[in-house]
């Protein structure tokens, strides 16, 4: 099993050229491969699995009374960006997390961008991420995203683009890290030939994110990671930072509000918390404030939030600029608050809102992906060249009934990185979610989690949908 | 630390212990099995097991007999019995999976080891090699402990996961008796016998504990059995020991959270009982009426360690 029958085929490959030659900085990674027997192969495989399902990192089959549990399935071959074309992605990054910070603080507070006529104020109002509860909200240092995961995507020429900004909870990061410390032990030689930047401290970077949200004063803050509890399908990702960072890891039901501070039920008693790194969504975090029903949240939360008692990464609200809609005027955001233009360039999007972009959606549905504006994770989405006949009615008349609610972008030839496949090594489509953190300053950690669509053909790359993933190695200068 | 950490710490050790003791159980009736041969025509007891488990009531009401094949499956891969090794391990790792910030990263990956091994085990129709199995059970239980022992902080944790387990143990090695004692009451005639001190030898082995009373007694007695078993200050499954060194993990947790809690008082209560009755007089008032009331004792103290540490109200 080598490199040698390997196809990019028409698309755009992560580490060969079209005419099929190694791209000159992955050259000692497919030499390594290629000099390896397949049964060789197979074993450095089967070792990563067996460290995968030994360490836990499972999920269950819903609806699996035995219990079932899967690893998240994990290819050992590392998807390759040279330092150069990093050092953009990471200028295009820091840039959109910052106007997308400014643009959320003006939408709760001034609302200058709409007065100025650049946002229309509807967009706003109308949608289901917006927190009306937040209005006159100033967070500490103003930040309200300090942990972000955009997803980005490159075309047929190899252009990146932005998919998602992910500014609420985006998981994944712990995979990053055991991805690396994985792969650390399948080619151990290689990480030091090719110089591959580290990313284990991001633990370290996290903390620092979230102890930079503590009242300044106060040299030893509380600082816990609050998650949905074990059924969660992060919940491995929970515990990990958690433990990385040698802070609590705490669910709802460990949290009670008195006279407006949050406090933890110990076996002392109750002990004061300033931070939280909240890994549950808005809808959740107050049942008296948010969903009534939601047990996954602390009661009087929002109240003591509101007044400055305890500190949340990220802020509540923010969901309002991932909504898709929203989306669409991210590169006059940029050009708005930081008369910059934007380094990463959005997908054209089509706002079925507007009667003509609606028209051309309906028009040409088969050619497009029509998504939800609130959904994430690939659910609420129509791929047009892959859908039925039916579905594409059934989206028509969504969009038509509540046009509001859905975008509409091209089919991108999404590119391809190799994969192992049974027994050979095919090209599969991937994205990539780089993980940014925003403090005094914003610091984008080299790589992120590559996801694969495993599925031939298929662009779908969530886990949710038979996707897997990748190490991602950001080189330190281009190898050549 | 959080009091919902505490208790699933407090579990999992317990839980722990428990699929230990039975995998251990189960592994010294088949050597007695293979000992005794001629004394009993080949035939080994299989219903001590059940009743030193305590879920003989429920063990009745689902199977017809206590034979080796039908105590094996109960004891060892019925998930309906919650104190099943399979049930247990799947507690555990339910227990360790929220905590796994908390033990060491090499703890919670054995125990998920544990977990997998057990479950594969349960899976087979056919048991080919079971007293591996239980071996291997004895082995992981064993690299759990050593992992606690040499890394973690000598914190809350570490003596809630403490507590937890001598307190298993100490009931564990009480019921052993308690049954082996009731087996062995319907042949007066074998105390003493050759036949009564392989089986006496048997409970030893089942608590890992023959080498060791073999320095210490040489002869085996049910009288001196059930004296080390009881009262060896130093045996660390004995219930004395047990007891003294749960009691001495108490009162660091009390002393790290510096708080006094009713749970302290069931544990002197527990300790009076033990250290003020030796072996001799425990035998003629009755070891099965101080086993009874051993365990009252420690439901009380387990109820009472519930109120103390992990039950806050606001």
């Amino acid at each position: 099993m080598n490199f040698d029958e390997y196809l990019t085929e028409e698309f755009y490959d992560e580490l060969f050229e079209s005419d099929g030659k190694a791209r000159n900085f992955v050259v000692p990674l497919v030499n390594k491969i290629n000099s390896l027997s397949k049964r060789e192969l197979n074993r450095k495989k089967f070792a990563a699995e067996s460290a995968l399902k030994q360490q836990g990192i499972t999920f269950s089959v819903y609806g699996d009374k035995d219990g079932i549990e899967k690893i998240f399935p994990f290819d050992i071959i590392p998807r390759v960006i040279p330092g150069k074309e990093w050092y953009q992605i990471e200028k295009g990054l820091q840039q959109r997390i910052k106007a997308l910070n400014c643009f959320i603080h003006d939408v709760y507070n001034d609302k200058q961008i709409f007065k100025d006529k650049i946002v229309p104020e509807e967009l706003i109002y109308s949608s289901s991420c917006y927190l009306p509860q937040c209005e006159g909200l100033k967070p500490p240092k103003n930040i309200w995203i300090h942990i972000t995961g955009t997803d980005l995507v490159r075309d047929k020429e190899g252009n990146f683009y932005v998919l998602e900004d992910n500014l609420r909870c985006p998981s994944g990061v712990s995979y990053v890290l055991e991805n690396r410390s994985i792969l650390k032990k399948t080619f151990p030689d290689l990480f030091q030939a090719m110089k591959v930047k580290r990313v284990s401290n991001y633990p370290d970077q996290l903390y620092e994110t979230l102890r930079h949200l503590a009242p300044e004063n106060n040299e030893n803050p509380n600082i816990i990671v609050l998650s949905p509890g074990i059924y969660n399908s992060a919940y491995f990702e929970h515990a990990y930072l958690a433990q990385e960072m040698g802070v609590t890891l705490a669910q709802g039901s460990d949290l009670t509000v008195i006279n407006d501070e949050v406090m933890l039920r110990t076996t002392k008693g109750f002990e004061k918390v300033d931070v939280i790194y909240r890994r549950i969504d808005d809808d959740f975090l107050d049942p008296s404030v948010f969903n009534p029903e939601s047990l996954l949240g602390v009661r009087g939360l929002m109240q003591a939030y509101m007044k400055g008692n305890i500190a949340l990464a990220n802020a509540p609200g923010t969901g309002i600029a991932d909504d898709k809609a929203i989306y669409a005027y991210v590169p006059q955001i940029i050009k708005y608050y930081l008369d910059e233009e934007a380094i990463i360039p959005n997908v054209p999007t089509y706002l079925c809102e507007n009667k003509e972009d609606r028209e051309y959606v309906l028009d040409n549905i088969k050619d497009l992906v029509v998504k939800a504006v609130d959904q994430s994770g690939g659910y609420g989405m129509l791929i047009g060249p892959k859908s039925k006949k039916k579905e594409r009615e059934e989206f028509k008349e969504k969009i038509k009934a509540d046009p509001r609610s859905y975008i509409a972008q091209p089919t991108l030839a999404l590119s391809r990185s190799p994969t192992i496949v049974e027994d050979s090594i095919e090209g599969r489509h991937v994205d990539l979610r780089p993980y940014i953190l925003y403090a005094d300053d914003i610091f984008v950690s080299p790589g992120g989690l590559t996801r694969v669509a495993l599925v031939k053909g298929s662009l779908v790359v969530n886990s949710s949908q038979g996707g897997g993933s990748k190490d991602t190695w950001i080189l330190e200068e281009d190898y050549s | 630390m959080l009091s919902r950490v505490a208790n699933s710490i407090y579990w999992l050790s317990r839980y722990l212990e428990r699929l230990d003791s039975i995998a251990r159980f189960i592994n010294v009736n088949y050597f007695l099995m293979l000992e005794k041969g001629e004394a009993t025509d080949g035939k080994t007891q299989w219903d001590p097991l059940i009743y030193a488990s305590g879920d003989h009531k429920d063990f009745f009401q689902r199977y017809k007999k206590a034979d080796e094949k039908n105590v094996i499956k109960f004891l060892s891969f019925d998930k309906t019995n919650p104190n099943s090794i399979l049930s247990c391990v799947e507690a555990a790792r339910e227990n360790a999976r929220t905590v796994r910030e908390i033990i060491p990263t090499e703890q919670w990956q054995t125990i998920n080891d544990l977990y997998h091994f057990i479950k594969d085990e349960s899976k087979k129709k056919k048991h080919s090699n079971l007293q591996d199995f239980y071996k291997k059970i004895k082995d992981y239980n064993n690299q759990t402990i050593g992992l606690t022992l040499n890394s973690q902080l000598r914190n809350q944790a570490w003596h809630f996961l403490r507590l937890a387990k001598l307190l298993e143990r100490a009931d564990k090695t009480a019921r052993l008796l308690d049954v082996k004692y009731f087996s062995l009451l319907p042949n007066l005639s074998y105390v003493d016998s050759p036949y009564d001190a392989i089986e006496w030898g048997a409970v030893l082995k089942s608590v890992n504990a023959f080498q060791m009373y073999r320095q210490t007694y040489h002869r085996v007695s049910y009288e001196n059995v059930s004296d080390f078993l009881i009262n060896n200050q130093y045996f660390p499954r004995s219930i004395c020991y047990c007891v003294s060194e749960a009691s001495k993990s108490l009162a660091e947790i009390i002393s790290i959270i510096g708080i006094n809690v009713e749970a302290s008082k069931y544990m002197d209560d527990l300790e009076t009982m033990i250290k003020s009755k030796d072996t001799k007089s425990i035998l003629r008032e009755g070891l099965h009426e101080f086993v009874d009331a051993f365990q009252v004792k420690l439901n009380e103290l387990d109820e009472a360690i519930y109120n103390s540490f992990f039950a806050l109200k606001i």
